[in-house]
Order: C-alpha cells, then structure tokens, then sequence
C-alpha cells in the first residue's frame, strides 16, 4: 500500500536542502523558535497530508468508538466496510455520473452496515464477547474474499473526482484541495453529530444504551433500533471517510480497508473508546505523527508506530484520554 | 481404566498414520495436491492447537500468532542458510553479519525459543490487558513485527525486504508430521498436567483461580510462552516448506485464518483443531478448487465459476459454522475411544445426536 | 488484645472507600485459633468487602490485616484520599503491603464466594484437584513430561477424600454446574479445603438452604474445623445458623462495626435488633 504523494515529497526534499543544520544563535541557548519555524516548514507538506489523513481516520474512528460504546465490539469489518465503499464508488462511476455515484456509494455502504449487523451480531447478542469478535473476523475475511473476487485481484482504478482533487498552493506545499476540505468537512460532521446525540430523541437513546444496555431495555427503549442507527451512522460516515481517503491513492484492492481500519482502532482506543470527540483527537494525533515519521525518511516504522502507541496508551491509561473506568465485581 | 485404553486407542491410530504418512511418501507425487494439503494440515495444526493453548485453554484471546510464526520462521532461515550461500541470499547486505549455519534441528528448537523470548517480553506489559485490548495489542505487535523485520538497517540480518532463501528445507510428508505430532503431544501432555488444569482455571473465572493459589500473571506469561514457542516452530515448518521465506506475507489476514481454524474445531479441543485444520486446507485447496474455474454444463455455463468463488463459498461456510454452530466441530470435548463408544452407545438408545463426541 | 500474634487473623482500622462510598468504615476485628467467627449484618452493610480486603482482592484505604502475627495487608490514604483522611488516623500506617490473592491463598487463607464461583467447564472432581495446584512442587517441564507421577497420585487421593468427605464422592465426573446449589455449595467448601488452609473464610455458605439443609451444614462446618484443625470466620445471615455455631459475633451496619460479643449477647443487643428492624438511632 505505497502512499503516492509526489508533489508533497518533492516540497519536502527542496526544504531538506537548506534547513538541515541546527542554528544557534552564537554563545547562547539553541534558537527553539527558529527551529521549530525550520521543522514547521520543512515538514508542512507531510504535516497537511497528516492533518487530512488523521480526518479521514475519524472518521472512521467514530464508528469503532460508537459500536464499541454500545455493544462492547470491537467491529473488526468496519475497516473493510471502508474498503467496500471504496469499491462500490469506482464500480458506480463507471455507467453513472459523480453526483449519482456518491450518493449511491453511500446508501450502499449503510445498507451493508446494517445487514452485517443484522445478520452477523445480532443473533449473538446473549453470546460472550468473544463470539462476536471471531463472528466480526468472519466478516472481515468474507468481505475481503468477496472483494478479491468482484475484483478479479486486480487494484481498480478510483475515479478522480473534480474540484477535490484539484491541487492548491499553500505557503511552500502543493497539494490536493481534498487535503483543506476533509479536516473542515469532518469537523461538521462530527459537531452534527454530537448535536444529534445531545439533542435528539434517538441521541438520548443512544446515551442510555452506551451507559446501561439492560437498564434501557428495560426502559423500554428500542435496542435493536439504537443499534441499527448506531451502525448507520458509523457506516455513513465510513463511505464519507472513504470517497476522501481514496482520492489520494491511485487504487483500491480487497487489503486497502485494513490498515486504516487498524489505525482508525487504535485512535478509537487512544481516545477512550466510547468517546468521540477522543476519537477525534486520537486520529488526528496518528494521521500527523505518521506523516512526520514519513518525511523524516522513516516509512517503514510510519504504520508500527501507531501500535507502539496503542501498546504504550494500554499501560500507562488503558481507558484512553476521555474513557472511563470499568471495575469488576466479586 | 478408560484413560489407558484410550491412550493405547491413541497410539494405535498414531501409528496407523505414521505407517499411512510413509506410504503416501512413496506413492503420491510431493508436489500434489494431496500432498500440499497434508503438508499444510501438519504444519497448521502445529500452529492451530498452539494457539488453541492460548484462546481456547487459558481464555487469552491473542492475535499475535502471525508475528510469532514469523520470528520463528526467520530465526530458522537466519541460523541454518549454510555459510558458503549467504553471500548469494545476503547479495545487497555483503553476506549478512551471521556467518556460521546451525543444523535444521537446532534451527527448530532456536526458532521455537527466540519467539517465547519475545513472547515474554511482550507479554510483561499486554498481559495485563483484557479480552479485546489483549486482541488489538497482540495484532499490533504483530504488525511491528513485520515492518520490523522489513527494515533496511537490520538488512544484514534480515536481509530487509528481500525474501530469505536456501536455508535446509524438506521434502518428505513424513517430517512435517513427525515434528507436528511431537510438538503437539507435548502440548496434550502439557494440559492434562497441573498447569494445564491452572490454564482452564483461568480460563473459567480468573476470580476463582487466584483464590485457589494460581498465580494470574505468572501462569499466564507462561501459557503465551510456550503457545509462543510452538507457533514459532510453526513457522519455522512453514519457511521449510515454502523454501523461501519473506515477512511481507505474515499478514494479520494469516491469523484470522488460523483462529477461524480454531473456533471451527471448537475452542477448547486439540483434536478439535487438527481436524479442522486438515478439512479446511483440503476444502479450500482440494475440494472447492473447482469453483475457481468456469464450468460447462451442455452449453449452460454456470454462473458465478471463476477465480476467487471458491474463497467466497469458503468464507460464507465459516460465517454459518461461526454463526450456527458456535461450538465448532468438537466443542470443548476430544476425539476418543470413550468418547466413540459414548457417542454410538447414545445413538442406540436413539437418544439426541446432537452429543459431542 | 494489644499482642496481634495471639490471633489467627487481625485487622486493624481497615478502611475501604470505593469513590464517595465507603463500604468498610475503621474496622477493627480479630479472629483466636481454633474459633469460629461470624460476621453479619444487613445486606450492603461492607461485609463481602472485608473479604476481599482479607484475601488481597481489594487493596484497602486505610488499615492493616495480620494473619499469625505478620502483617499481610497494609495501606494508608493516598493522593486525593489523603485530604479526607487528615487527623488522627491519617498517618498510623506507612508502609503499603499489598499482596496478590494468591499469595495470601499460600500462607494459609482460603475461601469460598457468596455468589458461587466454581470452574464452570470442569467436573467436580477437577474443580478439587486444581486447588491443590499451589502446593505441587513440580515444574512445567516436569509436569508436562509426567515425572511428578507420585505427586500427581498424592494430590488425587487427597482429592477425593474430600469430595467423600463432603458428599461428592458420586459426582466426581459431572459437570460442577450440573449439581444442585447445595452440593455446588459443598464442593465449593472442599475446593478451599483442597488449599490446605489455616484459616478458612465462608461468605454465606448456607445461602438458598432449606432448615433441614442449614442443620446439616452446621454440623459439618464443626467436622471440618475439628478434623483439619481450622480456624473459620464466616459471613451469614441466617441466624440459626450463626447463633449456633459461632463463639463470637461481629455485626457490621453501613460499613461500621455496631456491636461485638458472644451470640447471647448480639442477641440482646439494642443497636444490632435497631440495625436488623431498621429503626432510626436515637
């Protein structure tokens, strides 16, 4: 899965000429401010491609983060689910135009997120944990053997989507205008969002089901409901998270969902799983620190970072940033 | 008294097989579909009841087997390349820094080690987490694992990102078979002792099993270890086989398949795994072959047939058993002669078929 | 009272606050050789807690626990608990000694829980062989290659002769959840008995009997502890029971000891009959 950004790369590489040795001013401290401007502008390309990157993984972030508040699941198939509406985008535009095929991917991607749940988790839902992890795995595999074959195993050509993927200057960077759009269009969703989960009836529901599954059912509350919409949003969001992602990568292959997928996660958990705005906050982290790791030349360690820090965030503060304790009763 | 004739029951069946394995060697083509299937099924089941140990016996639900397949298989493949060939496999590193080969068996034994070395390291901190963080860590640590060995600056050493190569391979089924039954009546042997009894403690309520004296930590570390161990000497198996082997392909995708194996056979039964372990490589190698190729019918050509079905039909069989049959095809209980007289006994009666075995 | 080795198991001052709630408010009890100690009190009243503190479940927020006279358990208030614990008893202990379940488990405490806890996918007669599991000298390596064969044999024998010696004998091959509560009750007994205990902590062991059950059980609890030399401090709250077997009574309400004293005594006593009927103290 070779990241393409030429142009970004090219930026980079001019800067490193110039900006490599450390400058101090002459008998005093190191100059901080001088360096950090020399780090900042040497390393903008890799730093905005960091800032889209860590957008399009919220967005999927949000759908682990939000299943997992409620059913206690990890959705290993959420990132395949990803990949599919990659899928779904390039077989779409190919006999319709952009502005049916994007509606239409993402109707698809929420349909599929609904019947996988349907069909997968729910007649598990009095089962252990466990089972419905390995039922989510099954997904997984199933969805990337269907994939494999649809595809024939061969990388299909995404779209190039207008407008997005026209490219813009900013200050020493060239890039996509798709890199300026995702952090801005994932912030608006993501406050649509939290209104819709603060202000609404079905938000309410939403709330009481994350904090107490039995109680609310109890409560009479509509569980199946809450979960269909929970897995809705999380796919829509998905589909939105993919047409972004995929713009900046020449192809899609029946793999593609999975690093994201896995990254996504890990943002999910460094956040405090069940909280979205820790979501948020832990994508954007990855996103940028492995573009950083990128342009320090340092690509193969850019994908193990992100679970050292997963592994790192488990020791020190297993609930994440803005999750909370569980205890055990005896 | 039903113990020592199933154990006798055992060793009859086993060498029924090793007799059955040398006359395969002699009359099947090596390179046949049949045999690549048994040749897979040994070495899988190694990998399979190993992580069986781990998810299905002591209730760690670990996704890390991959990872340790690959340390296992490159520490072989590092240690045994004789010296006159490194300079060939190592052509970009000036040979490589290992200059001096180890015997196969020795490779093995290394393989095996190397990966409960890490396994303890790694399990110092994961270990403490629960259920799915355990999951998540152990998958991450397996991807480190393998932008790990793909690095250039170990290149000397792993020869970055170029496969590793003519390091002492087999060609018989009968070796992968022996090491496979070794390995895997050690590890029987291991869970119907003490410590496997503590495995299934924790397993069961980790509450009750340290008011009972079980140390947590410690026999959990030692569960991953040893699991780990024998993953290890999986992959070592597996890099014998392929005869060439690169840490690109040890991809979380390969322990997905490996649990699924599992949970097919039933969580909890060794005989469980190694069953299942030889259905599904002859089902997905052997049996649904045909599905990846198109198919006349007089002049209907039935649909769907062409390269990549069979994976599909394959995955959709394991969503039912996943779904439907939760308890796999041996549930918690083994293959045994007691078992089968139970089983037939139950069946006169006209009683529910439904028992396992 | 001053000297703790006297006693089998003493605690002093044990505090436990789980977040605004505390469960076990400056508990000090202590247990002689030999006795039988019952703890009761309404329900929520911190007594399973005082278990848990016992047996290294929890870790508490202020106090120490001694069993035979060497400090097991030990802690005092600190980071945000420090401020709520300022005054006298903020600083008597120093140190913090926190051992794992199983560690205690060794020295010579075992227990059985109020809600039963036995392995669920194993039969009854490994239920008991597993808790001998701590004493077995044997390696992994050597277990695994069977070469602790006579210990194996040992520890087997010593298993069922508990399970004849709480009724189980016929049952060994069953599933342990497939027998009714009362036999999973004893089994849970003879699994903690298997640990070769000095002091054996009961957390309502004659929950869900019948009279004729509870009778039974009173007879038998005085069995074991004449046979094995035991030392048992129990949690119940069928009072039959407890008045018939105890020595001495600790009563615990909303986390505070109200009363102490022999069964005659608790019976007369005005704060337990108020704690029990719920009338407010005056």
């Amino acid at each position: 899965m070779a990241v393409r950004y030429p142009e970004q790369s090219g930026a980079g590489s001019l800067h490193n000429k110039y900006l490599t040795n450390i400058r101090t001013i002459p008998g005093k401290y190191p100059d901080f401010k001088g360096l950090l401007m020399d780090f900042l502008s040497k390393n903008l390309p890799y730093f905005l491609a960091g800032v889209s990157v860590g957008g399009q993984y919220a967005l999927i972030a949000i759908g682990y983060t939000m299943v997992y508040g409620i059913l206690r699941l990890i959705n290993f198939a959420h990132g395949d689910i990803f990949m599919v509406a990659g899928l779904v985008t390039i077989y779409a535009s190919t006999v319709m135009p952009l502005y049916l095929s994007i509606p239409l991917t993402i109707l698809v991607t929420v349909i599929l997120g609904m019947m996988i749940e349907r069909v997968a988790y729910k007649p598990l839902r009095n089962s252990p944990r466990m089972s419905v992890m390995i039922s989510a795995i099954g997904v997984s595999y199933l969805l990337q053997n269907l994939a494999l074959y649809i595809t024939g195993g061969l990388a299909q050509v995404y779209p190039t989507i207008p407008f997005i993927s026209n490219t813009v200057t900013i200050g020493s960077a060239t890039t996509k205008v798709v890199t300026i759009l995702t952090p801005i269009l994932m912030i608006v969703l993501v406050v649509l969002l939290i209104q819709l989960i603060n202000h609404t009836k079905i938000g309410m529901a939403m709330r009481s089901v994350s904090t107490d599954f039995e109680t609310s059912r109890l409560m009479g509350i509509n569980v199946n409901r809450v979960i269909s919409m929970t897995f809705i949003i999380g796919s829509f969001l998905a589909a939105v998270g993919s047409i972004l992602y995929f713009t900046n990568y020449p192809s899609v292959i029946p793999t593609s969902g999975g690093m994201p997928g896995l990254k996504a996660f890990v943002a999910a958990v460094f956040g405090g799983i069940g909280s979205i705005p820790g979501a948020v906050i832990g994508a954007m982290l990855i996103g940028i620190v492995e573009n950083l790791i990128k342009g320090a030349g340092w690509t193969t360690f850019s994908d193990a970072f992100t679970f050292v820090l997963l592994i790192v965030v488990l020791l020190f503060k297993p609930t994440g940033l803005f999750g909370e304790a569980a205890t055990d009763k005896v | 008294m039903t113990k020592k004739k199933d154990l006798i029951f055992s060793l009859i069946l086993l060498a029924a097989a090793i007799v059955l394995v040398a006359v395969l060697d002699r009359t099947l083509p090596q390179t046949g579909i049949v045999m690549t299937v048994l040749k897979k099924g040994c070495i899988y089941s190694l990998v399979a009841v190993s992580m069986n140990l781990l998810n299905g016996f002591t209730g760690l639900f670990s996704l890390g087997q991959a990872g340790f397949m690959l340390i296992g298989g490159y520490t072989y493949a590092i240690l045994t390349i004789p010296v006159a060939d490194r300079a060939s496999v190592y052509q970009y590193f000036d040979g490589g820094i290992v200059q001096f080969s180890i015997p196969f068996w020795a490779g093995l034994i290394c393989a095996g080690l190397v990966s409960a070395a890490l396994a303890w390291l790694i399990g110092l901190p994961v270990l403490r987490l629960k259920s799915d963080y355990l999951a998540i860590a152990t998958l991450g640590f397996a991807e480190i694992m393998r932008a790990f060995f793909q690095w250039d600056t170990l290149g000397p050493l792993t020869n970055g990102s170029n496969m590793l190569r003519k390091y002492p391979s087999f060609s018989t089924l009968m070796f992968p078979f022996i090491v496979a039954a070794i390995c895997i009546a050690l590890i029987v042997m291991l869970i119907n002792s003490s410590f496997g009894r503590a495995f299934k403690a924790i397993r069961d309520d980790e509450v009750a099993a340290e008011a009972m004296g079980i140390n947590l930590a410690h026999h959990k570390r030692m569960s991953f270890c040893i699991s780990s161990f024998f993953a290890g000497v999986g992959g070592a198996l597996l890099a014998m086989y392929q005869t060439t082997i690169q840490a690109q392909a040890f991809k979380s995708n390969m322990t997905y398949e490996i649990l699924l194996i599992v949970v097919i056979g039933g969580l909890g039964s060794v005989t469980g795994s190694v069953l299942a372990t030889f259905l599904f490589y002859a089902a997905s190698e052997w049996w649904l072959r045909f599905l990846d190729s198109p198919m006349m019918i007089g002049d209907w050509q039935v649909p769907l047939l062409r390269s990549g079905f069979r994976k599909v039909v394959f995955s959709v069989v394991i969503m039912v058993i996943v779904l439907f049959a939760r308890q796999g095809i041996m549930g918690d209980h083994e293959f045994s002669l007691s078992g089968l007289i139970k089983l037939f006994r139950r069946k006169g009666k006209g009683a529910s078929a439904n028992e396992q075995v | 009272m001053s000297k703790s080795d006297a006693n089998v198991l003493r605690l002093e001052h044990i505090t436990m606050q789980f977040g605004g709630v505390v469960a076990v408010n400056d508990f000090s009890m202590e247990v002689n050789q030999g006795e039988i100690v019952a703890l009761i009190g309404p329900n929520g009243a911190g007594k399973t807690t005082a278990f848990n503190v016992i047996t290294g479940v929890y870790e508490p927020t202020n106090g120490i626990v001694y069993f035979n006279g060497t400090p097991i358990v030990e802690n005092h208030p600190r980071g945000k608990m420090k401020k709520l614990y300022e005054g006298d008893r903020a600083l008597v202990y120093d140190k913090v000694i926190s051992k794992t379940p199983d560690r205690i488990t060794k020295l010579g405490i075992a227990r059985t829980f109020q809600n039963i806890r036995l392995f669920k996918k194993m039969t009854v007669f490994e239920n008991v062989l597993i808790a001998r599991h701590l004493r077995s000298r044997a390696n992994f390596l050597a277990a695994t290659l069977h070469l602790n064969a006579a210990e194996e044999r040992a520890n087997r024998e010593k298993t069922l002769e508990l399970l004849k010696l709480v009724g189980l004998e016929e049952n060994r091959d069953d599933l342990a959840t497939s027998l009714p509560y009362g036999k999973q009750r004893r089994l849970e007994i003879a699994r903690a008995l298997a640990t070769e205990p000095k002091l054996l902590l009961l957390d309502e062991p004659a929950a869900g009997m019948n009279p004729q059950e509870t009778l039974e059980l009173a007879g038998f609890i005085r069995e074991i502890k004449d046979r094995f030399g035991l030392t048992i401090f129990v949690i119940e709250h069928h009072m039959d029971l407890v008045m018939e077997i105890s020595d001495r009574i600790y009563v615990l309400d909303f986390g505070r000891m109200i009363a102490s004293g022999t069964p005659v005594e608790i019976q007369n006593n005005q704060h337990v009959i108020d704690a029990y009927l719920g009338v407010q103290e005056g």
